[in-house]
């Protein structure tokens, strides 16, 4: 039963990767990119790594697939020229790849064809597991791995951001450092009973 | 017992998963979008076989390996994309072989 869903996701999972190089459309490159996602996911789940599969799910699906769609359809781009070389290029790239394949299949099918058993994962749950070794083991590169998102989030800001000249914004540095003196000036006039009887 | 699923099919599954984006990048090569969704894939059979090998030799740390992979793509995908609309509000144009300014 397992191997009979293996083999469905795995298809899937090949003709949408397929589909994502060979559509002419980015946005519909960018979905099938999605339904690649999710199927992997789909397959994780399969081989009890449930975690990952739920987190690339969030991750993948949810945020970075968003942020390729917002491109895709904020960016004004003419397909047609980005389409040229497609034929030129096709043979080439198949037999890079076709070449890669082979080696790869080589490799794996000498020792591993055989079958070899799932290992308990210890007992508990996935997630249980891998909590233990991401809290213990590896907490430096955990902490690492926040640094490197918030650089991330601020390198994304600061690339995107644009100023501009003739929009009105607060400035907040300005407006804490502000003194009372600054904001009431007491200005000495002549009384309004004088200025009456002027005429 | 060939009623499993062995650890080969996902090593191979990764595997052709892998060579389709590298067949990717060698077709598209003008798309700088598509080009970067050819490098998620890649990421995505690697992460495969991560997967895979600490599930089926019982190592955690394979899998915590994923998740910091997911951890860097994600930011790298993030600062690409910025890089990628810093550009086109530049020169109008996400076609690789017209970036071509670092050409002497």
């Amino acid at each position: 039963m397992n191997l009979i869903l293996f083999y469905v996701f795995a298809a899937i999972l090949v003709l949408a990767a397929l589909g994502v190089i060979g559509v002419k459309n980015s946005v519909h490159a960018a979905l099938l990119l999605v339904l690649c996602f999710f199927t992997t996911s789909a397959l994780w789940l399969l081989m009890q790594a449930e975690f990952l599969a739920i987190a690339l799910v969030l991750v993948y699906v949810g945020a970075v697939m968003v942020l390729f769609l917002f491109v895709v359809m904020m960016l004004d781009i003419k397909v047609e020229p980005l389409r040229e070389g497609f034929i030129r290029y096709l043979p080439i790239g198949v037999l890079v790849a076709a070449v890669m394949l082979t080696e790869m299949l080589l490799l794996i099918g000498v020792k591993s064809l055989q079958q070899t058993p799932p290992a308990d994962p210890a007992g508990h749950s996935n997630t249980a597991w891998l909590g233990e070794a991401l809290f213990t083991r590896f907490l430096l590169p955990f902490e690492v791995a926040a640094v490197i998102l918030t650089v991330a989030v601020i390198a994304a800001v600061m690339l995107t951001l644009r100023k501009r000249e003739n929009t009105r914004y607060q400035n907040p540095s300005r407006q804490v450092a502000v003194k009372a003196s600054e904001r009431i000036r007491i200005v000495k006039m002549p009384s309004a009973a004088k200025s009456e009887a002027t005429p | 017992m060939m009623n499993e699923i062995t650890l080969a099919h996902f090593i191979v599954l990764g595997a052709v998963l892998f060579c389709i984006a590298v067949a990717g990048v060698f077709i598209i090569r003008k798309n700088l979008i598509v080009l970067l969704m050819a490098i998620e894939l890649m990421l995505l059979a690697v992460n495969m076989n991560f997967v895979a090998f600490s599930r089926y030799l019982g190592d955690a740390a394979g899998q915590v390996f994923v998740f910091f992979i997911l951890t860097v793509a994600a930011a790298e995908s993030a600062i690409g994309l910025a890089i990628l609309v810093v550009l086109f509000r530049n020169r109008a144009t996400i076609n690789v072989g017209e970036i071509d300014e670092l050409k002497g």
